[in-house]
């Protein structure tokens, strides 16, 4: 009896810690944060540029093209167009003007505002 | 009888709009916000069948309820003398029933004549548009048999002025499909080998969504069009401007997006006035940054989904005609400059 209460103390200890860990990557939190950003005001936006077109992003609705990478997990991505490191300013500077830091990608220049490059850069973080 | 209309406060569009979750009658494809004399024709029949319905529903209702109070009350006694029994079910389920279907028909046949008057005959002349459809798109081509190089052919969208009766020629290339503007009018279909006429007038301006009405294909559910109502003198300049084709691209980027249009093919398919592309199977693409969407309404004419439909257009609407042309990164952001410079 007493094993076995030893042992549910054990297991709870072990999925809060798991769960900790994966809330509180410490990785994530420090690398992710765009100054400025609201991750609840990203789907609207990615929605009017028409980012769904070409990308499936979880969460954005219509949003399941397979023409640019799928955007799912996208916190844990270490590089953006394989070329630079996945940081905050790094990918609103992506967003904005994508044929600046990769030119001749694919990817156009969508005419982006700033405030909703991070708005949209907050929302992929969340993304993991 | 003055037809009912939408600035006039009404008490049953409102408990409908209750109803409805408040959905009802304010949007741009609703049959429920007429924008027009044979629109509000349609309602005012739609408004009186429904009142009929209500009223014939609240009739059984009550002698249901009066039925099953008397059988409660009275028990075993519960049994009706055998004439009344035969007079419930000849009044009930003859006489009353039967009045009331005609009374319906008689007023469907009367809705139907009143609009199929509408337009035609004394009054301002007609604008007339012919509609092609095809698998999932429409090509509109404006008509002016006196001046045949005043004629030109757009697609997906049909502009009209406000205030005169326009009259669409309806035709269809492959299938059959249907027109319908909810807010404009009923449903006509478009019939192989034949030419069906639909007169209809808008009496204010705005964009108003339509939509194809009978199952056509795999991208039926995606063959949309918009009508824009414009003033009279705006529609003039329209038409003006839509008889121009666009100035050639000067700068470097659009001219090497003509380019990457022209070697690609896409001229085989879509035409634009003043270039070689003359295709003739798919959207003129003459004025295309001036439309609203892409695709037949399916998206947002920007240019974050241009890329996309171009990319991938059977991702985005599996099924359609149009292929994917594989084209560098930079042709594609050629491609999309010089489409949204054609004003």
């Amino acid at each position: 009896m007493r094993a076995a209460r030893r042992g549910l103390a054990a297991a709870l200890t072990c999925a809060a810690l798991a769960g900790c860990l994966r809330d509180l990557d410490p990785y994530l939190e420090e690398r992710h944060t765009v100054a400025g950003g609201k991750a609840g005001e990203g789907p609207a936006a990615m929605r009017v540029y028409g980012c769904g077109s070409c990308h499936t992003i979880p969460g954005v609705r219509g949003a399941d093209a397979l023409v640019g990478p799928p955007l799912a997990g996208f916190a844990h991505r270490r590089y953006i167009a394989g070329r630079v490191p996945n940081q905050p300013d790094e990918l609103v500077r992506w967003i904005l003007h994508p044929q600046g830091v990769k030119p001749g990608t694919a990817m156009p220049d969508l005419g982006v505002t700033g405030q909703d490059a991070r708005n949209i850069a907050a929302y992929l973080y969340t993304l993991k | 009888m003055r037809p009912l209309s939408a600035a006039r406060p009404r008490l049953p569009l409102a408990a409908c709009a209750l109803l409805a979750g408040g959905c009802v009658g304010t949007g741009v494809q609703d049959v429920l916000a007429p924008r027009g004399p044979q629109a509000e024709r349609i309602a005012d029949w739609f408004w009186i069948s429904f009142a009929l319905a209500v009223a014939v529903f609240v009739a059984f209702v009550a002698v249901l309820a009066y039925g099953l109070l008397r059988a409660r009350r009275l028990g075993e006694r519960n049994e009706l003398p055998p004439a009344h029994g035969r007079n419930l079910v000849l009044w009930g389920g003859l006489v009353v029933p039967t009045a009331i279907l005609l009374v319906l028909l008689v007023l469907s046949a009367y809705t139907d004549r009143r609009i199929s008057r509408l337009g035609r005959g004394a009054g301002p002349e007609p604008l007339t548009i012919e509609v092609v459809g095809e698998q999932f798109w429409w090509q509109v081509r404006y008509l002016d048999p006196a001046h045949p190089h005043r004629e030109f052919t757009t697609a997906n969208e049909i502009h009209v002025p406000t205030g005169r009766p326009v009259r669409l020629l309806l035709e269809s290339r492959d299938v059959i499909h249907s027109f319908w503007v909810p807010n404009l009018h009923g449903k006509t279909d478009l019939i192989p080998g034949r030419t069906n006429d639909l007169v209809f007038q808008v009496d204010e301006p705005g964009v108003y969504r339509g939509q194809c009405a009978e199952f056509c294909g795999t991208q039926h559910a995606r063959m949309a069009l918009l009508v824009e109502a414009l003033p009279p003198a705006e529609f003039a300049a329209w038409w003006e401007r839509q008889l121009r084709p666009p100035a050639p691209p000067t700068d470097s980027v659009r001219v090497k997006g003509r380019d990457v249009f022209m070697k690609n093919g896409c001229g085989v398919c879509h035409s634009i006035r003043g270039t070689p592309a003359r295709g003739r199977v798919a959207p003129d693409l003459t004025h295309f940054a001036s439309r609203r969407t892409i695709a037949a309404g399916t998206l947002p004419n920007t240019r974050g989904h241009l890329g996309g439909w171009i990319s991938d257009p059977q991702g985005i609407k599996p099924g359609n005609r149009m292929p994917a042309v594989p084209l560098k990164g930079e042709e594609l952001q050629a491609l999309l400059d010089y489409l949204h410079s054609l004003k």
